[in-house]
């Protein structure tokens, strides 16, 4: 938000500035740009604890880093990623865009919303502090199994609040888009004429609610096993370690959603704009994300196939998953409809769309492979696991988040971004996430555990490869920062309709949108209203 | 642009079908009927969704190929079909249903329960792994061997590619009779492990407190190698697992060779070296059992590991007993070596870390003296 | 359309469904007791019968139970069963020792927990007499017999035929070493 843009505002659209604008901001545009910048910054933080992954595991033998800090590393990226990068920057993208798909003038909840956001820096600067404490950061990974998570030293209380934190801005940011969506929708906007953007993010708010609380359950139990005595999970008391893993999968399921929903919300809003036709099968879209999202919570187990579950529950577990393809499978045919007889193009936010369609999808496939118990007993807890939800978080949900980046960035500065550079972005991030982690189904296959520091010399090949691309991928993910700042500072005009086939009433207010919009709420039209 | 990413694509999916099995690129045979069926069905679901990511992917391009704005397509505005969308709700359902029931009759399978001939317990240490042949009355501790330990120490300035079976290697192996169905239950000693030979066809969680099992029936002879598949602390990737499968009547003969070495290691307590010979089976000792934890150095890890080098428990000459009878009953997350180490080894590695490293005590600490210490109050 | 008062209301009824969910990761606990009670999942063995019925005729099959025993930890105790296995008929009470021994030159607690494998058959595992979930005190050097009385449900599945009755002693007061 320049001072170029703001020439553009005109006299009544007040905000306020400087630092007090960021601050105490209750504006939503001000703070979805908040989450995204945040969410960025995290991605780096993140990204850079994979780097040093990566490079430990670039050649077999102990290079750079001791096993414990190695540990560390692995447990405090997936933190980072999860509730840092990913959720933020899909919070993030509801805050900037929700009230303006729906024709609110901002989150029902505004004052919430600004606390929402500012509790993240401080529940990451207490995670990360951690890494700095005696003993260590947490390094029992981020499922926190006991009893390893108890032998984390003086940054065991620190994991907990943070996680806590990190659970209590999640759920406020769920509720608020949740009561926004269903109070502050503009006349005529009704349930099934809402974007699809607005349908997962409503489903996925869902999630979080139903799904965090159970989770801060959980980590409270793991407190008080630690601190006062209880034996939740203390198999010497009566308790059960295995009991936690049911709590945290009961939670972690979902969460799994809660990072892909939003994604394929936002593919289903960039595929019909860049196929200049309308999204196939709205309704089954609606349905069968919804239908995902309860399924999910019947699925936890298949992540404990080998704890020893008794064969009908292993069984119904196995069944629940492999279900879940048919709903994902519905919505992978409805974007291969859509673009099907289109008129297509393919700027850089279609690239993303179409690359997160089939990397996701292969992800999905090794999903499906997984989800079947007898050969899962062969493929769980090894680099196979990795590689599956790697496809899925990061050519997956991470894909899309970037193509709804360069898709709405014209309408947030006003500019259009570099298209080429774009486009070398696209393919030096879709080429080097393929080289990153393809290689890693092998090493899985050939048996690999994951979360070992070095490795027999018969997965170094591979774990080269692997490394090699990791370390392109991360350095090409900075010319996304910098096609990002260079659309901030300037560049071609953007217009209120961006691109020529997007649909929706984001297009309708100017670019950059006002800092105030819907004031009063839009009269809605039946041209407005399509898909 | 989009015809390179399309080969890329199809090559990277294409690639684990060319028979490349021997390059490490995919699950193995194994060496059980189970790790067999695991395998087909792997190869199965494998195909299934190659085909399907074929014909998706393939139809998908075509319309990117076709469809576009520079081709002059005007867009169609067909928005949904029920013929269609029941269409491709049905045909991946009766795919999962085709997965499905070979899936179940092979799990079903895997949930035997009927008599077994050999019962093996395996327990997960940190970082090891103990068996007892629960028939036999025999006991084996497997930890890293000592070339893998060595190497894989920072900067150990050993090449693992020069180490055989590089951190997929231990001291002591086990061995087991072919065709014989064999037991094994899972348990731990302190947090979870998991016990998992892919030769073997699966991987089983070791619980603390809980008992869990599986069995194998071994086909072929030969050495299947190994690793704990649940993070365990930072010695996660350092505790393989080395079965060695022999005929029944080469299983017979080791179980009693072992068992008559074990006895002979019992008695230990008349031994008594010299100060040289017990420096060096000290520190064969100490750096097959201790240094995980406190180190090469004798430094420990701040905040996790005391340091020995310097340390009181290892210089005071009042500390002298504490010292042995921690190390034969452990304390806190340090485990107990009364049971797995001879009160010869445990003297040499008392006598090690009291003169390693600078400690310099001079102190000489016999067998005797150990075994006098584990009845002492 | 911008209604305070819904918005209230419904901001309300998700703060209350969240605490809802809160209570329901703690109502887990329970619920998964019962779970486990129903699919005897985690081994445990429930089943703890008041009296010996003495009338029922026990079954014509015969199923090897066998005794294992584990050490948690830093517990200087060494347990083992007196005898390793014996041939049960479902239906009828038996008895085993364990044998405990304190190495250690001072009192140690220590407390037992029992697990059974496979995990179906802790469903039929049934015992009248157990030393678990109870501190037992070993003085130092001191050995105790401890006695376990079971039996094994006549209703046993088919094709269970090995049993496998494992404790595992862990310590109780671990700053008393």
């Amino acid at each position: 938000m320049s001072t170029l843009t703001q020439a553009n505002d005109h006299d009544h659209d007040h905000k306020p500035t400087g630092l007090k604008r960021w601050f105490f901001s209750t504006n939503h545009k001000d703070i979805g740009t908040l989450y995204l910048i945040f969410a960025l910054t995290m991605f780096f933080v993140g990204g850079s604890m994979a780097m040093i992954i990566r490079a430990e595991l670039f050649q077999p033998g102990l290079q750079f880093v001791d096993p414990q800090f190695y540990n560390s590393m692995v447990t405090v990226h997936a933190l980072i990623m999860i509730f840092g990068a990913v959720m933020p920057a899909g919070v993030g993208l509801a805050n900037w865009m929700i009230p303006l798909m729906i024709g609110a003038p901002d989150m029902a909840l505004p004052r919430m919303n600004n606390m929402s956001f500012w509790i993240l820096p401080f529940a990451f600067a207490l995670l990360i502090s951690t890494l700095f404490m005696e003993g260590g950061g947490p390094a029992g990974g981020w499922t926190m199994y006991p009893p390893l998570v108890l032998q984390t030293g003086a940054a065991f209380p620190f994991l907990i609040l943070a996680v806590h934190f990190l659970g209590i801005s999640s759920i406020m940011g769920a509720i608020n888009i949740i009561v926004t969506v269903f109070n502050m929708r503009a006349p005529g906007m009704t349930l099934m004429k809402m974007p699809l953007f607005v349908w997962t993010w409503v489903i996925t708010s869902f999630l979080l609610v139903a799904s965090l609380p159970v989770l801060a359950g959980g980590v409270t139990m793991l407190l008080t096993d630690k601190y006062f005595g209880t034996s939740f999970f203390n198999a010497a008391g009566g308790g059960d370690p295995v009991l936690f893993q049911h709590i945290f999968w009961f939670f972690g399921h979902p969460e799994v959603y809660i990072l892909a929903l939003p994604a394929f919300g936002i593919v289903s809003q960039i595929i019909p704009a860049f196929a200049r036709k309308p999204l196939f099968g709205y309704a089954s879209m609606v349905y069968a994300t919804a239908s995902i999202a309860i399924l999910s919570f019947f699925v936890w187990a298949h992540h404990m196939f080998t704890v020893g579950l008794p064969v009908k529950g292993e069984l119904f577990f196995m069944y629940a998953t492999m279900l879940i393809a048919v709903p994902t499978g519905v919505k992978v045919f409805n974007w291969m409809a859509t673009m099907w007889k289109g008129s297509m193009t393919f700027e850089t936010p279609m690239l993303f769309s179409i690359a997160f369609v089939i990397l996701f999808t292969i992800g999905g496939f090794s999903g499906l492979m997984l989800g079947i118990t007898p050969v899962d007993f062969q493929y769980h807890d090894t680099y196979f696991v990795v590689a599956h939800f790697h496809y899925v978080l990061l050519t997956g949900a991470v894909f899309a988040l970037m193509g709804a980046v360069y898709y709405w960035l014209p309408k947030w500065t006003g500019y259009m971004y570099d298209e080429k550079l774009g486009q070398i972005h696209f393919w030096l991030s879709t080429i080097t996430a393929n080289i990153l982690f393809f290689p890693q189904h092998f090493l899985g296959l050939a048996g690999m555990p994951r979360r070992i520091p070095d490795y027999n010399v018969q997965f170094a090949d591979f774990n080269m490869i692997s490394s090699i691309g990791g370390f392109a991928y991360g350095i090409s993910q900075l010319l996304f920062v910098y096609i990002v700042i260079k659309c901030v500072l300037g560049g071609k005009k953007a217009k209120a309709l961006s691109w020529e086939g997007a649909k929706g009433l984001e297009w309708t207010v100017p670019s950059p949108a006002p800092h105030h919009t819907f004031e009063t709420p839009p009269k809605l039209t039946k041209a407005m209203l399509e898909h | 642009m989009k015809s390179i990413f399309q080969k890329i694509i199809v090559g990277l999916v294409l690639l684990p079908f060319t028979a490349l099995a021997d390059w490490g690129l995919n699950l193995t045979r194994g060496a059980t009927t189970i790790s067999n069926e695991i395998y087909d069905l792997h190869m199965l679901s494998l195909w299934i969704v190659t085909i399907i990511g074929i014909v998706v992917f393939g139809i998908m391009f075509w319309s990117i190929f076709h469809h576009r704005k520079s081709k002059g397509v005007k867009p169609a505005t067909f928005s949904h079909s029920t013929t269609v969308e029941v269409i491709w709700t049905i045909i991946p359902l009766a795919i999962i249903i085709s997965l499905a029931v070979p899936a179940t009759s092979l799990l079903i399978k895997m949930h035997d329960t009927s008599e077994a001939q050999i019962t093996l317990k395996a327990t997960g240490y940190q970082w090891k792994w103990k068996y007892d042949y629960l028939d036999e009355d025999l006991t084996i501790y497997s930890a890293l061997d000592e070339k893998s330990s060595e190497a894989s120490q920072r900067d150990s300035g050993i090449n693992p590619m020069e180490v055989d079976n590089y951190l997929l290697d231990v001291d002591n192996l086990i061995v087991l009779p072919i065709n014989t169905k064999i037991r094994i239950l899972t348990t731990a000693n302190d947090v979870i492990h998991a016990w998992w030979v892919p030769a073997l066809g699966w991987k089983r969680d070791a619980i603390p407190g809980f008992i869990n099992d599986n069995w194998a029936v071994i086909e072929k002879p030969g050495i299947y190698r190994g690793q704990c598949a649940e993070i365990c602390g930072k010695g996660h990737g350092y505790m393989p697992i080395v079965v060695k499968a022999v005929p029944m009547d080469e299983y017979k003969i080791w179980v009693a060779e072992m068992k008559a070495e074990q006895e002979a290691k019992k008695n230990t307590s008349g031994m008594v070296l010299t100060m040289e010979e017990l420096m060096t089976k000290g520190e064969t000792v100490y750096k097959a059992q201790c240094l995980m934890c406190h180190q090469a150095n004798g430094q420990g890890l701040k905040g996790a590991f005391p340091a020995l080098a310097g340390s009181p428990m290892a210089t005071e000459p009042a500390q002298r007993l504490g010292h042995i009878k921690q190390i034969l009953n452990g304390k806190g997350i340090m485990p107990a070596y009364g049971e797995q180490l001879s009160d010869v080894e445990i003297a040499a590695v008392t006598t090690y870390e009291r003169n390693a490293w600078g400690n310099d005590t001079g102190d000489i600490v016999q067998a005797k003296e150990v075994a006098e210490a584990r009845t002492k109050k | 359309m911008r209604n305070k008062s819904k918005i209230k209301r419904t901001t309300l009824s998700l703060v209350f469904f969240t605490v809802l969910m809160f209570g329901f990761g703690y109502a887990l606990v329970p619920l998964y007791d019962v779970f486990c009670k129903l699919t005897g999942i985690n081994g445990k063995t429930q089943r703890v019968v008041e009296l010996e019925n003495q009338q029922s005729h026990p079954s014509d099959r015969w199923v090897k139970v066998r005794f294992d025993a584990n050490i948690n930890g830093d517990l200087p105790w060494t347990l083992k069963p007196k005898v390793r296995n014996i041939k049960v008929q479902p239906g009828k009470f038996y008895e085993a020792t364990y044998i405990v021994h304190n190495n250690f030159s001072g009192d140690v607690v220590g407390q037992a927990v029992p697990s059974v494998s496979p995990s179906v058959a802790s469903l039929y595992f049934m015992k009248s007499e157990c030393f678990c979930f109870v501190n037992q005190l070993l003085k130092a050097g001191e050995t105790q017999e401890m006695l376990v009385r079971f039996e094994v449900d006549k209703d046993l599945p088919e094709g269970v035929e090995d049993i496998t009755l494992s404790y595992t002693f862990f310590r109780v007061n671990p700053d008393n070493s």
